[in-house]
């Protein structure tokens, strides 16, 4: 399993109800069902891989995220998760408020744009990035927003929520294997996960 | 849904089949209808395929569409030219793999393939109902599959599986009946129809009722709504299909010739193939049932008749684990009215999984080979059978 899921795998609490959006070919799901007996759902807008999910008995609903959240009623699953898709989402202030609503905490985790390498190709060559985490050029990019870990945990904050556990890794996107970095991450993480609830006093 | 029967591409098949009989409701103990009206006796026509497990918890009802019937596949006979209407998917080691699984399917109250309906006799004058027929409900249809299931000793299926007017039968199952049914999958279907299919029913029936041998329903012993019923077809058919499907199909080609013939005869192939829909659909349908059964399916309305107008009421007790298939071409039974389907079922916290199969054929779509079709309802009953048989 790809090396952000493991680590987002090993804080969801046994037997809980979880939801994540773009799973893909349910590879997260399917984990936790088995090893952590959790109720889980994906959303996922590729009909190839919803396939796939069923495949491997995960429960999978066909269609666009921000969509698909809002039908569900509030606290409907303990832990909403977001992938590696934040980077993607037309109005992620809207989604993410929505998902908190919806799950008790929501996992997040998208690539770093002020990786050190990425600094430097605009420094240097004055080029719109490209890596292994971000491949694409800038007209065909599905990536619209440039997020660092920094701008996350100000968001965060400014959204009146808290961030429980943060884990920053320096990992190419599928990679099963990489490090945590806990030494200047928003300079030398390549992607920043992060765990967040709602304030107490904030129903 | 349309005729499609065609043997299967690899060969393989169930092989023999046997249409078999109940009968129950033996005046004075009717079967109480939806409408408050008593019909009895009632005699249902089912086929069976597959084995029985022992402890009986394989079990699969499929339910049939407008035009559908007990014979859902297999040969009654080695040199029948036909199979049943949906041998693509029911079979050895097919969508519904018969060598896992004991697949019933009976035809329809209302209907005319061996269940009473508007052509059976009416025991208290000998004559056929016709329209003393008593109007049924999806309700109702349900209720003599259960009476059926309660006779042959089963108390527990593993899943209910239809498509379209089929589909609607699925969700009264798992409505009515939540205790006794494991999985449901709904088939290009919906919870209510439409203005839209109303109209077209509407239209199919008009058609049936201003035939001059219409009679009031009482034709049985004289000519048939024939030029009725085959134009309900007609119309009937293109609602199925899709513009995509009908441009690559037929185009504006011409049949049998190279010019326009300037009269009314069938010029092009779309007429032609149409005409020769509704006369084929004529020789095996009774008139009376085409009304009876779009009647039942134009009246079902789930939050109506289960949730006092709120369908995430009406599901408030279903626990069936769901998986809902539509497909994005069909104009009948559009994928808005799978997802609000599905959008109930998310408000009720139910286990529900969704897809949009991308198909050009319109509502059609089910009853024809794909792939992904047979894939998803194939994997979906093995984690269902799975998931039941690691909860034993």
């Amino acid at each position: 399993m790809r090396y952000d899921l493991q680590i987002i795998a090993s804080w969801i609490e046994p037997g809980s109800r979880v939801l994540d959006l773009g799973c893909g070919e349910g590879e997260l799901l399917g984990f936790l069902k088995k090893e952590k007996l959790v109720k889980g759902t994906g959303i996922e807008s590729s009909e190839a891989k919803v396939e796939k999910c069923i495949e491997k008995g995960v429960q999978v609903l066909q269609g666009d995220i921000t969509e698909e959240v809002h039908d569900y009623p509030d606290n409907s699953f303990d832990y909403v998760i977001l992938s590696q898709t934040l980077q993607q989402v037309l109005e992620p202030d809207i989604l993410i408020k929505d998902l908190l609503r919806v799950g008790k905490k929501i996992i997040v985790s998208f690539p770093n744009f002020s990786y050190w390498s990425i600094r430097l190709q605009i420094l240097f060559f004055g080029y719109a990035p490209k890596n292994r985490q971000l491949p694409y050029e800038w007209y065909n990019t599905p990536n619209i927003r440039i997020i660092t870990i920094k701008d996350f945990r100000r968001f965060v904050r400014e959204t009146g929520c808290e961030v429980i556990k943060e884990v920053d890794i320096n990992t190419h996107s599928d990679d099963l294997q990489g490090n945590i970095i806990r030494f200047l991450p928003n300079l030398r993480a390549t992607y920043g996960i992060f765990l967040v609830s709602r304030r107490n006093n904030t129903p | 849904m349309s005729e499609y029967v065609e043997h299967d591409n690899g060969g393989i098949s169930v092989g023999l089949v046997e249409k078999k009989f109940h009968t129950f409701a033996e005046p004075p103990n009717a079967l109480m209808l939806e409408s408050g009206a008593g019909l009895g006796p009632i005699t249902v026509a089912y086929e069976t395929m597959g084995i029985l497990n022992s402890d009986k918890s394989n079990v699969i009802l499929v339910t049939h569409a407008l035009s559908g019937d007990s014979h859902v596949a297999g040969y009654y006979a080695a040199d029948d030219p036909k199979p049943g209407w949906w041998d693509i998917m029911v079979g050895p080691g097919k969508g519904i793999d018969t060598n896992r699984y004991f697949v019933i399917c009976s035809n329809v109250l209302g209907g005319c393939m061996g269940t009473t309906g508007p052509s059976s006799t009416n025991p208290t004058t000998g004559q056929p109902y016709g329209l003393d027929f008593p109007v049924v409900t999806i309700g109702d249809m349900v209720k003599v599959q259960k009476v059926l299931l309660d006779h042959l000793g089963i108390d527990k299926l593993l899943a209910v599986i239809g498509g379209s007017i089929g589909g609607m039968q699925v969700i009264e199952w798992v409505i009515s009946y939540p205790e006794m049914v494991t999985a449901a999958i709904l088939l290009a279907t919906t919870t209510r129809h439409s203005a839209l299919a109303i109209a077209f029913n509407e239209i199919g029936r008009q058609a049936i009722m201003s035939d001059p041998n219409f009679n009031k329903g009482d034709y049985y012993s004289g000519p048939k709504p024939d030029l009725g019923l085959a134009l309900a077809r007609m119309v009937g058919h293109v609602t199925y299909l899709s513009d995509e499907a009908m441009r690559s199909k037929f185009g504006r080609r011409l049949q049998n010739r190279d010019n326009l013939a300037f009269d009314f005869e069938a010029n092009f192939q779309v007429e032609s193939y149409l005409r020769y829909q509704g006369s084929k659909f004529v020789q095996r349908f009774d008139a009376n049932s085409f009304l009876y059964i779009t009647k039942a399916a134009d009246y079902f309305d789930v939050g109506r008749q289960h949730g006092q107008d709120s369908e995430v009421e009406a599901f408030a007790r279903v626990t069936a684990k769901i998986l809902a298939i539509s497909f994005t071409s069909d104009w009948l039974y559009p994928t808005y009215q799978s997802r609000d389907l599905v959008k109930v079922m998310k408000k009720n916290g139910l286990d529900v999984s969704f897809c949009e199969i991308e198909a050009k054929c319109g509502h059609d779509a089910f009853l024809l080979p794909n792939e992904r079709q047979s894939a998803l309802i194939n994997r979906f009953l093995n984690r269902v059978s799975e998931e039941e048989h690691d909860a034993l």
